[in-house]
């Protein structure tokens, strides 16, 4: 008796042991907030419905493989209709649906609910990043993957969380109802965070509203799920949750930081740089931002995206670069990056793109140049 | 003709009218689109067109006491060399009240410029109850190179506004409008 | 492969020989080019599934650029969807349907060779966009705007005329099946007494005629978006992108199930024949699989879920998709019914039709998770999804064109394919397809999203198993061709009835069936020919 209950405890512990071990690779993540929990608990029924209902039917069948399979049962019946047996096969169904549709209602009736937020973020996604505003406390910034191309070129080992870094998460307060407010300035993205079961597509021209509230501090990743061209898989979402204390003195850094990068500004444009200086710094923004499309040694792909090295516009009028640069291109991929560098990054990028790959047009473009020209 | 010839052509005939009939009915499903989604405010598109001048008086008059937050947020399209801010973030208002608010925008570029604003309200459901007087967004915008422009929003929010709506966020995309497309205005205007 | 000697001039030049090919108007060569250009197709967009498979077999890019691989996915779905279920569907359309109502050809045979010959043009034109400048299209099978309109490459206007002829030729053909239907079936054959493949396709047939339509809408949309001014999808204009799935949805859902229907049609076919027991419920059968017709249309918005659509909405797409699951489930049950008590046997056919009921049953189930708006927003445009469309369209469509050129290749060739490298293709096509496709599960529910060339290493371990089995899915492949070409070259001669449990007018006439077969109306119900039965023992 002792023994036997000792066995099944055995096995329960066993079974709940690989359950934990194994299943959390295979299983739909629980997350951090009420409505993953319950979007979880809402998988695993509707999983459960669907593993016992394939039991019986494919149990049935594989039964009937054997069973009545010609060497064992040499006549066939001739039986071939019931209306009874259609209607209860018909009937059990519907029902079960309804007792999938009720948990399903509920849950979605709560997660529609985006009001009475305690703040608002809105998320701009454009090709290829997210752009965090905070509406209340006024700050914003972009989102960029710092995973190197190095290791997306499989020249380096890959880290820990390849692919899924930024250099700028979001940055959240814990046990908050946080409104996000999603849309894209040029294509269709998808902003996602598994672990907070919040999707929402970003649509140009349109917001739409997603909340969540989650408890326990910590980095959350995310990524776009809605093919965006060529840099889709390389926009992550990074959130990191921190206890609301911190989190107010993370938004009053931020405001010091944008302070203090303005007095940077304004010392940036006072000074001449030299040639040197700027195409070391522009050679830094081209491989980080330009050269994922304008290709590392200038060379582009295609009319899509043009060759930098001998190219019309770095070796034209300067007046037309600079404006490209900023303003990017309408109806393109060519993005308007002035409001995602500073004047000194323009600037340099510019100055190295003037002057690299045998674009030897000598110019240098100074920092103020470009405060100037926004 | 035998009677199965009759009768395919017949079908024939019908049948082709039918895929005729849904390629029709593809381009049939835009302005039903945009009919349903004007019935029922169901994708947080305001109106394009000021709010009837009879109606404002009317709510006017049954201004509540009820209080609602509005936020306003402005986004530039891709390529668009434009700085846009509204000049407040938002505001608390009563309902059925008017309300001005401005947004900055001037042209960074070397060259003369047109954009669109396009309207988005969140939640949607609030959009058909948020009547717009007088708003940028009616026509395009057409600013010369390093120009800019303070640009008025005048609103209500309906009275009937629903109880569970307390805070709605009003969005302006602008988009830079093609070349041709303002050429083509200008040519129709002149 | 359906040449009688006397059929044909003896003039056996190159150009007769051509001519014939282009000009003919009869059902059964119809057919066989149609499920020619299919199996070509398949290993053309097959190979792309290859690079897909091989680019993901690790993460990193290792020589597939993101842009081309787009290319990749976005080509490997239109030529699978467009390029070898449709076709090879109608060209089983074409040879069956006159044999099984007993007429001697399509109400419209010149029609008919028009259908078809658009094909292969329209398919050199997509695949001839790979080669342009920009590259081919790279923004999914699905093309939504404005990644397409807006941003697409300038091949992208040549996809659109593709897709028009394509369209053009699917609407034509459907055209051609419901007149042959309707009009053509030998007296006495009442529609109730029509068999289920028939059936199937004519209901196909009126969802083709009803959405291919709308599909050529809405890139006739795109086409005047780029180029002449419009603003259907973009904001800018007044336009909405979200109108883009609405319009492409409402054609897009029942193109899955015209992409389904007729493997129904095929698993209702097969497994009476191999039980030796009537279809069971053939009544519940017929109205089960309209049934699914009609709410096809109803159920478009539950790929748009997370697209910001009001709850009410959400709500309205959830039941609607969750009921559609009520018929579907009918028919397994009606074809596990059929087996019940019969006396099986498990020839290749049959094989591939179990495997389909088994297999697509398991991608059903995958649906129906994907019905649940909240779990969706977990499962929405990740690998969970893949997994479960390829489930219900390669253990689906693909199965069941495979079951059905096992079960009829003995009637078109006269020959019996060879029984042992049938099973043995059986055996490896469903190891690789659920090597291929089942850690796909559980990689989209670990987080992987759909349509990325690279990805982060919690999901390397699935992605490289997803790998190995589409290797040798793809040998699985090459063993099919040769058994076909094997059973067309030569094999044991097959007799008129073929297997013994089958019914079915055609297989009254011999194996191979001749060029023309029912030149009159034959009697029905049949008269079957005891002495003609091949005994198949396992």
């Amino acid at each position: 008796m002792a023994n036997r209950l000792r066995n099944r405890l055995t096995f329960a512990i066993l079974c709940s042991f690989s359950y934990t071990t194994y299943a959390a690779e295979y299983d739909l993540r629980e997350g951090v907030t009420e409505m993953s929990q319950r979007i979880q608990a809402l998988h695993h029924l509707s999983l459960g419905v669907c593993v016992v209902v394939g039991i019986i039917v494919f149990g049935a069948m594989f039964y009937s493989i054997f069973a009545h399979r010609r060497s064992r049962h040499p006549r066939p019946a001739d039986f071939h209709e019931s209306t009874l047996v259609e209607v209860v096969w018909t009937a059990i169904p519907i029902l079960i649906l309804a007792a999938l549709a009720i948990p399903a209602t509920t849950t979605l009736i709560d997660i529609e609910d985006n009001s009475d937020a305690d703040l608002t973020i809105l998320i701009t996604a454009s090709q290829w990043k997210w752009h965090y505003q905070y509406l209340e406390a006024d700050i914003g910034f972009y989102s960029n993957l710092t995973t190197p191309m190095a290791q997306i070129n499989n020249l380096e080992p890959k880290g820990e969380n390849y692919l899924l870094e930024v250099d700028n998460p979001l940055v959240l307060p814990t046990n908050k109802k946080v409104r996000f407010l999603t849309t894209s300035n040029d294509v269709i993205h998808s902003w996602w965070v598994p672990d907070f079961a919040v999707k929402q597509d970003a649509i140009p021209g349109y917001i739409n509203e997603a909340w969540t509230r989650v408890s326990e501090p910590g980095l959350y990743r995310g990524q776009c799920t809605e093919l965006c061209g060529k840099g889709h898989a390389y926009m992550p979402v990074v959130v990191h949750v921190r206890p609301e204390t911190e989190f107010d003195k993370w938004i009053d850094d931020q405001r010091l930081a944008r302070e203090l990068a303005s007095g940077q500004a304004v010392a940036d444009r006072n000074k001449e740089w030299s040639i040197g200086e700027l195409m070391l710094i522009g050679e830094q923004v081209f491989l980080s931002h330009c050269s994922t499309c304008h290709e590392a040694d200038g060379m582009g792909q295609g009319s899509t995206y043009p060759a930098l090295a001998g190219g019309n516009i770095p070796t034209g009028p300067l007046s037309a670069h600079i404006d490209r640069v900023m303003n990017g291109k309408a109806g393109t991929e060519m993005q308007s990056w002035a409001p995602q560098l500073s004047d000194r990054e323009l600037a340099a990028v510019i100055t190295y793109e003037r002057n690299a790959w045998g674009n030897a047009s000598a110019d240098v473009i100074q920092p103020k140049t470009i405060y100037a020209a926004r | 003709m035998t009677e199965t010839q009759n009768h395919q052509r017949k079908h024939l005939v019908l049948l082709f009218s039918l895929a005729v009939g849904m390629f029709g009915f593809a381009y049939a499903l835009v302005p039903l689109y945009q009919v349903f989604c004007e019935v029922t405010g169901l994708n947080g598109k305001t109106s394009g067109r000021p709010a009837d001048p009879v109606t404002i008086s009317d709510t006017l008059v049954v201004a509540s006491d009820r209080e609602v937050t509005i936020q306003f947020l402005a986004i530039v399209g891709n390529g668009m060399p434009w700085e846009f801010r509204p000049e407040k973030h938002q505001l608390r208002v009563r309902l059925g009240e008017i309300n001005t608010i401005d947004y900055y925008a001037r042209n960074r570029a070397n060259q003369a410029v047109t954009g669109q604003a396009v309207p988005s309200v969140a939640p949607g459901a609030a959009a058909k109850y948020l009547h717009k007087i007088e708003c940028f967004c009616f026509s395009q915008q057409h600013l010369e190179a390093g120009e800019d422009r303070y640009m008025p929003l005048r609103f209500y929010i309906g009275v009937d506004l629903p109880e569970e709506i307390h805070t709605l966020s009003l969005s302006y995309t602008l988009f830079k409008v093609p070349e041709v497309q303002v050429a083509a205005l200008v040519d129709k205007q002149s | 492969m359906v040449v009688q000697a006397q059929d044909i001039p003896h003039r056996s030049s190159l150009l007769a020989y051509i001519a014939r090919w282009l000009l003919t108007t009869n059902h059964k060569e119809i057919g066989t080019l149609y499920l020619c250009l299919s199996f070509t197709l398949f290993f053309i967009a097959g190979a792309m599934a290859m690079v897909i498979r091989l680019e993901l077999f690790q993460p990193g890019i290792q020589f597939a650029q993101p842009l081309f691989y787009n290319q990749m996915v976005t080509m490997h779905g239109l030529l699978m969807v467009f390029g070898v279920v449709m076709p090879a569907f109608v060209g089983l359309a074409n040879w069956q349907i006159p044999l099984m109502i007993g007429a001697p050809d399509m109400a419209l045979p010149r029609l008919n060779n028009f259908s078809f010959w658009i094909l292969p043009f329209a398919f050199t034109l997509l695949i001839s966009t790979l080669f342009m400048e920009g590259g081919a299209p790279n923004f999914g099978w699905t093309f939504y705007a404005p990644l397409s309109t807006t941003y697409g490459p300038p091949s992208t206007d040549f996809f659109i005329l593709a897709i028009h002829m394509m369209g053009i030729s699917s609407v034509l053909g459907a055209i051609n099946v419901i007149v042959t239907i309707f009009n053509l079936r030998t007296p006495g054959m009442t529609l109730m007494k029509m068999p289920l493949f028939v059936w199937t396709w004519l209901i196909t047939a009126f969802l083709l005629i009803m959405v291919m339509p709308v599909l050529a809408g809405v890139v006739t949309m795109m086409l005047t978006d780029r180029h002449f001014g419009t603003s259907f999808f973009s904001a800018t204009g007044g336009g909405d992108p979200v109108m883009f799935q609405h319009i492409f949805w409402f054609f897009g859902h029942p193109e899955v199930y015209i992409l389904i229907l007729p493997g129904f049609g095929i698993a209702s076919q097969i497994i009476p024949t191999f039980a030796r027991k009537k279809l069971f419920g053939y009544h519940s059968m017929v109205f089960a699989t309209i049934a699914i017709a009609i709410l096809s249309f109803v159920v478009w918005g539950h790929h748009m879920f997370t697209t910001g659509m009001p709850l009410v909405g959400e709500l309205f797409f959830m039941y609607a998709t969750m009921l559609i699951a009520v018929p579907t489930g009918v028919k397994v049950f009606n074809w596990v019914a059929t087996m019940w008590r019969g006396s099986m046997t498990f020839e290749t056919p049959m094989l591939f039709a179990l495997g389909f009921v088994i297999l697509f049953t398991i991608g059903g189930f995958s649906g129906l998770m994907l019905a649940l708006v909240p779990a969706d927003f977990q499962y929405h445009d990740t690998f969970f999804v893949v997994a479960h469309f390829h489930y219900v369209l390669y253990p689906g469509a693909i199965f069941g064109t495979m079951a059905a050129v096992y079960y009829w290749l003995p009637k078109w060739t006269g020959h019996m394919y060879d029984e042992r490298l049938g099973k043995i293709h059986f055996w490896t096509a469903v190891i690789a397809v659920n090597l291929t496709f089942f850690p796909m599960h559980f990689s989209g529910l670990a987080g992987m999203p759909r349509r990325i060339v690279d990805y982060s290493l919690q999901f390397a371990d699935f992605n490289m198993v997803s790998s190995i089995g589409a290797g040798l899915l793809g040998l699985t492949q090459i063993l099919f061709l040769y058994i076909v070409i094997k059973t067309i070259r030569g094999g044991e001669k097959a007799s008129a009835h073929v297997w013994e449990g089958a019914e079915g007018l055609e297989w009254t006439v011999p194996s191979p069936a001749p060029l023309h077969t029912f030149e009159t109306p034959p009697p029905f119900p049949v008269i079957m020919d005891n002495s003609e039965r091949t005994q198949l023992d396992e």
